[in-house]
């Protein structure tokens, strides 16, 4: 009788307040079954707060959510798992030294005493089969990638009945390949009636994932859009509200001395095996060298391992010609080495600290931020100020601790405090991940004018486009080996994927004979 | 009006009185057990109040028994910023006033001046060998500090009993053949200034003064912010260059050092003499552990463990009071100390879920350490089980 088909969740004018923030705006929000919406919304527009809201980990000041049509209190992520909503967290919570079934089933209400495992087991294969996300219910988390663990945390949802999927910057920690594969998955469920929310950056996600699309500005809902009858640009517009250019001008630079030099460089893993063999190269001054592969293949170890932070089984490192192989994180701050680190949360900040404190992370132990041991309140809050103003980093106050910050503003922090202490080389890790378009501009330009005077830029990313625009020169890790280095202008998409699938540089068709100058050719 | 009620209680305010509010609760509880007992809790709760404030002499008494546990309580908020928990204030405490207590046997005819701080320093450096020793192990190898230092409890007092009765015994119990396990007294001369005619020493403004500088040192210093970062997140500390372990050890030791001070102004404001019962407590009358509460009691801030541990001393003095005016047997009292550290534990648990939840988390972030944290072995234990 009525071919208009209902939504199956509504938000009605929710409103939610923090100190200082008007997070959401009377935000309206409507899910059909079977479709995907996609959220989108530059740093601290207010997305995650809006879903936080719907799994019930926060409270709204006001407005309503309906269900079915129904009207629902939800007080927990318990309530709203009842109601069959369910989050994926860009931060994963899992327990690590469980394994797969188990952490599936904790926290479950209506669980035995003594639950049956295998049959949990016997059940996520059925699932995982079903929707196609293998993983071996046996198997303990910390064995996992992150792409698997994503595919756990999906798993635990439709494992509890969810029929509707939040995920939030789900594809910002995958790789190319395993985004596409979360599409497919996002496809077996919505054909089945399932309906999902999907927050992201990349525009050609939002194209290719979604059925439509809303858009937040500063907490409200400014547009709304059916996929089909949009376009990026008038997304990226939308968002950001000016037009952002997808364009960068990188000028030429004069190679200045050789900052960093690996020397057939080994290291192990968490777990002891090989992670880095021989890798071999270096940077000079007024370069960015990019780092190209398919996460886990050891580009994570060779960040630690320049700053220190992962022991080198073997061979050599030097900066500025000086051997600092087995050199402490701080003697190689010390020595002018910056980190952009890929764990933002885990590593890069301390979430109970204020802002402030967090930016002074690296200055602290010499003026004018501290004298002779003695902290300088006014001067850290000053440094804290000009750095808030100059990266345009939104937060209440300095001294708001910088979890509340929402998740592009804690990466923009980060950035800050080590463009500001770089001097000499930086090691940037996926420092654009969860960056909105204009931030990601932004990004990009500050590592450009880095190169620019005279620093050198180890830059390892997922985006083969950003290393082509930006790097000078690309080396590919598989399996903790160089496979090859070139420089950025003379390479494809087609021959960096070639390297990144194991083939090395010397074995590729016609372009084998290539001298990689003018870093070291790989031992 | 509802709502403003909900807001109120759902305030800081409220989270700042909870702890008072506890000790409320739990002394309504001891009023069933005094109603139970045949005593008058009106009564027996005026003479509490009566002994621990009633009097100049009372309330110097309700000071001098702070003062220990002042200087544990600062020394356990240092652990708790540093993300380690120190259960060895008792051994860190006897150790402290063995070290002071030799300094001032070995030198009797030296100058006060020089004398006095030398001993209370060597008390500071016995405490902050005792804590620095789980402190290392944690650090190093890992060794989990709750246990550690509680092994270290038994060390020490193990260790005093060995020392009193043998090398450092009074040679007077050695001629009279009573054998009482216990040193000479220190030479009068050492005696910390007091307050008279009351008992009040120059060691509590000694405490109160460590309060402020542990203060300064935590907030005020790189190297206070360092044992905080370490303390909120190691991964980030270490990132940031901070040697992780050092600060570990070092937090561990800094509060040891704290339980060492109290013991050493125990012996030259208080007892002037070592001596044991076999057990810690003979000595330390549990300051150790009173010093605990009175940190949570404090909120684990140096500053706010000051009036904490007044409050609590004066429950303790107050409690003898009690005992002796409406004559219900000892163990009571214990009984309503214990009820105290319980519901006032158990309402800091319920306090930090309060402030968890008013700031609403965000998922898997890394919150303040929590005292209750379970550690990862038992999270894995759980999981095999
Ligand atoms: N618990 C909190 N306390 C105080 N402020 C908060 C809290 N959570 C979020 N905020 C603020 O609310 C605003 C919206 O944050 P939110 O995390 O929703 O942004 P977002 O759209 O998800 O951004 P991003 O793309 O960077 O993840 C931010 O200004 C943030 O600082
Ligand atoms: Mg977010």
């Amino acid at each position: 009788m009525n071919d208009q088909p209902k939504p199956i969740l509504e938000m009605l004018g929710i409103t939610k307040r923090f100190p200082g923030v008007l997070a959401n705006d009377h935000v309206d929000l409507e899910l059909y079954p079977g479709e995907v919406l996609a959220l989108l919304g530059e740093n601290g527009a207010g997305k995650s707060t809006l879903m936080n809201i719907l799994v019930g980990l926060y409270r709204p000041d006001e407005g309503e959510i309906r269900m079915r049509g129904q009207r629902v209190e939800i007080h927990s992520p318990r309530d709203a798992a009842a109601l069959g909503i369910g989050m994926v967290h860009q931060n994963f919570m899992l327990v690590k030294t469980m394994t797969v079934a188990e952490n599936i089933i904790l926290g479950l209400s209506d669980l035995p005493f003594v639950p049956d495992l295998r049959e949990v087991s016997r059940r996520i294969r059925e699932l995982s089969q079903r929707y196609r996300l293998q993983v071996d219910p046996d198997a303990y988390i910390w064995q996992l990638s992150v792409g698997e663990q994503q595919r756990v945390e999906i798993l635990k949802l439709v494992y509890r009945g969810a029929e509707v999927l939040i995920l939030d910057e789900p594809t910002a920690v995958l790789t190319p390949q395993e985004a596409q594969e979360l599409q497919g998955v996002l496809r077996i469920m919505t054909a089945e009636g399932k309906s999902a929310i999907f927050i992201t950056h990349k525009m050609e996600e939002v194209m290719t994932f979604s059925d439509w699309v809303r858009v937040l500005q500063q907490g409200r809902l400014t547009a709304v859009r059916k996929t089909g009858e949009t376009s990026p640009q008038e997304l990226a517009r939308l968002m950001v509200g000016r037009e952002v250019l997808f364009r960068l001008d990188r000028k030429d630079c004069v190679l200045g001395e050789k900052v960093l030099e690996l020397h057939s460089v080994s290291a192990l893993d968490d777990r002891g095996l090989p992670a880095l063999r021989e890798v071999a190269f270096d940077i000079h001054g007024g370069e960015i060298l990019g780092i190209a592969g398919v996460a886990g293949n050891g580009q994570s170890q060779l960040a630690e391992v320049v700053t220190g932070l992962r022991r080198t089984a073997q061979g050599r490192i030097l900066i500025r010609g000086k051997d600092l192989t087995h050199a402490s994180p701080l003697e190689l701050i010390r020595a002018g080495v910056s980190h952009i680190p890929a764990d933002r949360i885990g590593m890069g900040a301390v979430g109970n600290m204020a802002v402030a404190d967090n930016l002074a992370m690296k200055g602290y132990r010499g003026s004018p931020l501290s004298e002779r041991g003695v902290l300088r309140p006014r001067n850290i809050l000053e440094f804290a100020k000009r750095m808030i103003e100059a990266f345009r980093i939104s937060t209440p106050t300095p001294n708001t601790r910088i979890k509340f910050l929402s998740g592009g503003n804690i990466q923009k922090a980060i950035l800050a405090r080590e463009i500001d202490a770089c001097d000499g080389l930086m090691v940037a890790v996926y420092p654009a991940r969860g960056l909105d378009v204009g931030a990601t501009e932004a990004v990009r330009k500050m590592l450009l004018s880095q190169r620019e005077q005279g620093l050198a830029v180890l830059l390892i990313s997922e985006d083969l486009e950003e290393l082509l625009t930006i790097a000078d020169r690309i080396t590919v890790l598989f399996a903790g080996q160089i496979m090859g280095i070139v420089p950025s202008a003379e390479t494809t998409v087609e021959m960096l994927g070639l390297m990144m699938a194991g083939v090395p540089l010397a074995d590729l068709p016609a372009l084998g004979t290539h001298d990689p100058t003018p870093g070291s050719s790989p031992a | 009006m509802k709502q403003r009620l909900i807001e109120f209680w759902n305030s800081p305010v409220i989270d700042a009185l909870l702890p008072v509010l506890a000790t409320l609760a739990a002394l309504l509880v001891g009023a069933l057990m005094l109603l139970a007992l045949g005593a008058n809790p009106l009564v027996a709760y005026g003479a509490l109040l009566d002994g621990a404030f009633g009097s100049l002499n009372s309330i110097a008494d309700t000071l001098v028994r702070a003062t220990p546990l002042l200087f544990v309580g600062v020394g356990i908020c240092i652990a708790f910023r540093g993300g380690v928990t120190n259960i060895g204030g008792e051994g860190q405490l006897v150790v402290g006033a063995l070290c002071a207590t030799m300094v001032g046997l070995t030198f009797p005819d030296g100058p006060a001046l020089v004398v006095v701080p030398l001993a209370l320093l060597a008390g500071f450096l016995g405490g902050a060998v005792w804590g620095g020793i789980p402190g290392l192990l944690k650090a190093h190898f890992n060794v989990n500090e709750i246990l550690s230092t509680v092994m270290m409890n038994q060390i020490a007092v193990q260790g005093m009993n060995f020392l009193l009765i043998g090398p450092l015994i009074d040679p007077v119990q050695l001629e009279r053949a009573s054998r009482i396990p216990q040193t000479a007294r220190i030479s009068a001369a050492f005696d910390l200034p007091r307050l008279a005619p009351t008992r009040l020493h120059l060691g509590t403004f000694l405490a109160i003064v460590m309060a402020v500088l542990v203060y300064i040192l935590l907030w005020r210093t790189t190297l206070g912010y360092r044992i905080r970062a370490v303390g909120l997140n190691r991964e980030a500390a270490r990132y940031a260059g901070i040697n992780v372990p050092r600060h570990i050890a070092l937090s561990l030791a800094l509060s040891g050092a704290m339980a060492g001070l109290a013991g050493a102004v125990q012996i030259f404001g208080v007892n002037f003499r070592m001596f044991t019962d076999g057990s810690a407590t003979g000595f330390t009358g549990s300051a150790g552990f009173h010093g605990i509460v009175a940190a949570l009691f404090g909120q684990l801030h140096p500053l706010g463990t000051i009036p904490a541990s007044f409050f609590f001393g004066g429950l303790l003095v107050g409690a003898n009071r009690l005992q002796r005016a409406v004559q219900v047997p000892a163990a009571l009292i214990v009984t309503l100390n214990g009820l105290v550290v319980v519901f006032v534990v158990g309402t800091e648990l319920w306090r930090q879920q309060r402030a968890r939840r008013r700031v609403v988390e965000r998922p898997s972030e890394h919150d303040e350490p929590s005292l209750t944290a379970i550690p990862p072995t038992a999270a894995s234990l759980e999981g095999k089980a």
